[in-house]
């Protein structure tokens, strides 16, 4: 086969890689840091800190009724939890801000809430459905991730997993 | 062009055209779980307004008679 023509089988085969090819954030991935991906914070005035720390990122919107329903779980386990060392991080993907503001008013969450402006975190990460929650080890990998809200089901499975990545040390 | 390029050349057009106009699977425009805020609205329910439904429905089977053709069982042919 000459060079030409081998070039032109493989011009077409790349395109087809970049097509079929998957971006979203699997487990043993390392979760993308919130500073660059243009997050700013919604409650009080400066981003969490998360290094060394397990962290659990949950992607929510004002319109999404689970979301809510998961809001007050999560505030269970932060009260219960952060003592030893959890950091809850809420990112709202809100196009409106004013939106993500009156849903936090509302709820008032005791953990720390985020705003993904540009929405260019939620499409680094690739959420699959909302809300989707990913919890992070100290070393910054993903290790659990949860699709949608189950109520006391997905309570029982956090706990039990954020029990385990606390337990662990660097 | 020499006969033994045509068929290469064919199937390189093919790909290109297949993969670069929206034409595959993966490329089909989906909305994003992100980006459902708008499907969310209030407007965009169509049974939002009660009345309006009843009207509709009750069209639908005075012209055409047709009824239960929302989610009801049967399609108004009789044949269930």
């Amino acid at each position: 086969m000459s060079p030409r023509l081998k070039t032109l089988l493989a011009l077409p085969l790349a395109l087809a890689c970049a097509v079929f090819a998957r971006a979203d954030l699997k487990v043993g991935d390392v979760f993308p840091a919130l500073a660059p991906a243009g997050v700013v914070a919604l409650s009080g005035s400066d981003l969490p800190s998360t290094a060394g720390q397990v962290v659990l990122v949950d992607f929510w919107a004002s319109w999404c009724a689970p979301c809510k329903a998961s809001f007050p779980t999560l505030a269970k386990i932060h009260t219960d939890l952060a003592p030893r060392g959890l950091v809850i991080v809420a990112v709202s993907i809100d196009e409106k801000p004013a939106a993500a503001a009156a849903f936090l008013k509302k709820l008032a969450p005791p953990f720390a809430a985020v705003h993904d402006r540009a929405q260019k975190l939620v499409r680094q990460v690739g959420v699959p459905t909302m809300p989707t929650s990913y919890l992070v080890d100290r070393t910054g990998k993903v290790r659990f991730v949860h699709e949608g809200f189950h109520g006391d089901a997905t309570d029982r499975q956090l706990r039990r997993e954020i029990a385990l990545l606390l337990a662990e040390k660097i | 062009m020499r006969p033994s390029f045509r068929l290469p050349l064919i199937l390189v057009a093919v790909l290109v055209a297949t993969f670069s106009t929206g034409c595959t699977n993966a490329q089909l425009v989906r909305v994003k779980p992100w980006e459902r805020a708008t499907l969310t609205e209030y407007a965009m329910n169509p049974g939002r307004d009660p009345l309006a439904t009843a009207m509709s429905e009750h069209v639908y089977f005075s012209r055409e008679t047709a009824t239960g053709g929302r989610g009801v069982g049967g399609s108004g042919c009789g044949c269930n």
